[in-house]
């Protein structure tokens, strides 16, 4: 008699704390294969969790992958560990997050950069980083003297391509005749970890006669503010702000902001409101943006920041359509 | 060097590494502040439980292939560190023979060629390398460290054009069909009537127990083996010995590329059932300290292969266990058991041999 009583009790314990562990909110992150401290996109997502965290006093719990089979690894361990929501950071994680999505219907799921995706319990962030990069293509154009601009991407991927193309069409909007010279620092995941490498060539695109370099390589990014630096060029930074890292040198920086996106789930899934579904956030969401603070005011001439914010103005407005690369893998040249 | 016995070099020896590298990391994790014990009885568990074993064996399967592929050359005293891009060719070699034929002819045989495709590229990417070496005195190191930054290249312009997915951003394949795919080994236990943990351990790890047969065979009990440890031992005097030393490099290149190219049956057929970019993620560069670490002995790259499984999978535990634990510590923690099993794999070896000497005087 006796130990059946003990063992409906330890029942009932067990569904209480099993009923107040599925209200509690316990959020978990999965950062992209990489660096979580990049100085750009990974560490615009641990910005958002900074924020939510020291906010609400509440937890998140991360994981920084290193190879592909990781991917569902980690998150499989994250919810049966207990996580409520799981964050994936990066196009890679889809396939993985799909799976586990599918596998778990009571728990929330989000995830940044993909839009493909199709599942009740998971939301989806894009980002129009060609509107982003369209704008600062044209304070490239405008603040060359010499009717050369740069490019230096990180990975040879889709998703770079689509940053060099809204870039190309701004500064093309802006002089029909400009010259804007391409590379990309590698075909290797060290390509977002190899600051020489973008230095040199940017260093190399400077000598070819480039007054304006704009990066979109990751860590490797700030080897191309470096080389600017020294040269006594411009550098246009990405992602997050980065006019700081070389204040009078950096033009301005393509804002993308992935910590909003990060903030809004984490905010959303406390109150309650989490909803499925794409965000597809461009230059009317502010989720992509032109930065101006104190240490680019003095490289901003007034036409400069007219044109720009002219053409924001005509993008969120709908009159100026910028291309997508990413919607046929093509250029418009 | 000390004559020692054999079963020392292979057995005592690597185990003696193998604690002091455990010592070694136990330093640095009370250093950051946790209980050594607690972590090493974390790590064993995470490696081990029933639930991480297929993780475990998983990994084990790519390091077999790949401390394989570092061993039958090293055999011959080539240095092929090109296993990672030859591992990209054989999943290459897999994805075009699943997405082009898939549709075309029943599950069975194409997978069996996707098999002899991971193979035949890996095979191929390494023996031009090889042709390069023996004929026109290219140095293999070079050569083969080159061809992972062309397969790298070759595999982002695929993976980004050609035969990308269509309707998404990500640099993969589409995926393939559910029969081209080899079983996992969690499903072969359902159907024989019996429940493992899930694990994306599959039929390559069999695959791989095979290929370390085949390998000991191939080295120890042919005529080709003799010939491969004799380039090895010296190669002018295998030439005088009329051993063919040119077309025995080539071939042993090839052999070794088809092993590493096999590493992607597990990732690409096995796991992941689409190509992506860089699956071969540092497995091919790990192979070469199994292969040390083995003693370029399949019995030894058995367990090395195991040993090297278990610390990723276990160290992928500590990272959720522990704060203070992040994926860099893990990294230190097989970089110390690369250090003293690879680097410093002879330096106690004057040591341990006059402790083992002096209480065996027939041998002094």
């Amino acid at each position: 008699m006796g130990s059946r009583f003990l063992t409906i009790v330890a029942m009932l314990w067990a569904l209480a704390t099993g009923m107040a562990f599925a209200e509690e909110f316990k959020p978990a992150v999965v950062y992209d294969l990489g660096s979580k401290f990049d100085k750009s996109f990974n560490e615009g997502v641990w910005n958002g969790v900074q924020k939510f965290s020291e906010e609400t006093g509440i937890k998140v719990a991360e994981f920084q992958i290193v190879n592909e089979t990781q991917r569902e690894q980690a998150m499989r361990r994250l919810v049966e560990r207990g996580a409520t929501m799981v964050i994936a950071v990066g196009f890679s994680q889809a396939d993985a997050l799909d799976a586990v999505a599918a596998d778990y219907p009571d728990r929330q799921f989000a995830i940044i950069d993909v839009s493909w995706l199709d599942r009740p319990n998971l939301r989806q962030y894009v980002f129009k980083e060609h509107e982003g990069s369209y704008l600062v293509g044209i304070a490239a154009a405008l603040a060359s003297k010499t009717g050369k601009v740069g490019f230096v991407g990180g990975m040879d991927i889709p998703l770079i391509r689509k940053f060099h193309c809204g870039y190309l069409q701004g500064a093309r909007s802006a002089n029909a005749d400009i010259e804007v010279l391409q590379a990309m620092t590698g075909t290797t995941p060290a390509a977002w970890n190899d600051p020489t490498k973008a230095s040199e060539l940017a260093r190399s695109q400077m000598d070819r006669g480039a007054d304006v370099v704009y990066h979109a390589a990751g860590r490797s990014g700030i080897g191309v503010i470096q080389a600017a630096a020294d040269a006594g060029m411009l550098a246009i930074g990405v992602d997050s702000n980065q006019n700081g890292l070389a204040p009078g040198f950096v033009l301005t920086s393509m804002l993308k902001r992935v910590d909003v996106a990060t903030y809004q789930t984490l905010s959303d899934g406390l109150a309650g409101t989490f909803s499925s579904g794409v965000h597809s956030l461009g230059l009317a969401e502010d989720g992509v943006d032109w930065a101006q603070d104190e240490h680019n005011a003095g490289l901003l001439t007034d036409e400069l920041t007219a044109a720009v914010e002219e053409a924001k103005d005509a993008i969120i407005a709908g009159n100026i359509v910028v291309h997508d690369y990413m919607s046929d893998s093509n250029c418009p040249d | 060097m000390t004559n020692l016995p054999r079963w020392f070099d292979i057995g005592v020896l690597p185990l003696v590494n193998l604690a002091l590298a455990l010592l070694a990391t136990a330093v640095v994790v009370a250093l950051v502040g946790e209980d050594p014990l607690e972590v090493l009885a974390v790590l064993l568990q995470g490696a081990f439980a029933p639930s991480s074993l297929g993780y475990t064996l998983y990994y084990a399967t790519n390091f077999i292939f790949t401390g394989l592929a570092a061993a039958i050359a090293f055999q011959a005293r080539l240095f092929n560190i090109g296993a990672e891009g030859q591992a990209l060719l054989g999943g290459l070699g897999v994805a075009l023979a699943c997405l082009s034929l898939e549709t075309a002819l029943p599950g069975l045989i194409v997978t069996l060629v996707a098999i002899a495709g991971a193979a035949s590229f890996g095979a191929a990417w390494a023996a031009v390398p090889g042709w390069l070496q023996a004929y026109r005195g290219s140095h293999v190191v070079i050569t083969t460290i080159m061809f992972n930054f062309l397969a790298s290249g070759l595999m982002v312009w695929l993976l980004s054009g050609p035969i990308m997915r269509a309707g998404q951003g990500s640099p993969q394949t589409r995926l393939f069909g559910e029969t081209v795919r080899l079983p996992a080994l969690h499903d072969i236990a359902h159907t024989l009537g019996f429940e493992v943990a899930r694990s994306p351990l599959n039929l390559s790890f069999v695959f791989a127990l095979l290929a370390s047969t085949a390998v000991w065979v191939l080295i120890w009990r042919t005529k080709f083996g003799y010939a491969l440890r004799a380039i090895g031992h010296g190669e002018e005097a295998a030439r005088y010995a009329g051993i063919p030393v040119r077309r025995v490099v080539v071939a042993v290149m090839a052999i070794s590329g088809a092993l590493a190219g096999c590493m992607a049956l597990n990732e690409v057929l096995g796991a992941q059932h689409k190509l992506v970019l860089n699956f071969s993620a540092g497995y091919g560069f790990t192979g070469i300290a199994v292969a040390l670490m083995g003693r370029n002995h399949p019995l030894g790259i058995l367990a090395a292969g195991l040993l090297f499984g278990a610390l990723f999978q276990g160290g992928a535990e500590l990272n959720f266990e522990f704060e203070t634990i992040t994926h860099e510590l893990t990294l230190v923690m097989q970089g110390l058991v690369i250090l003293f099993s690879g680097a410093l794999a002879y330096m106690f070896t004057p040591w341990l041999a006059r402790l083992l000497l002096t209480q065996r005087p027939d041998h002094g």
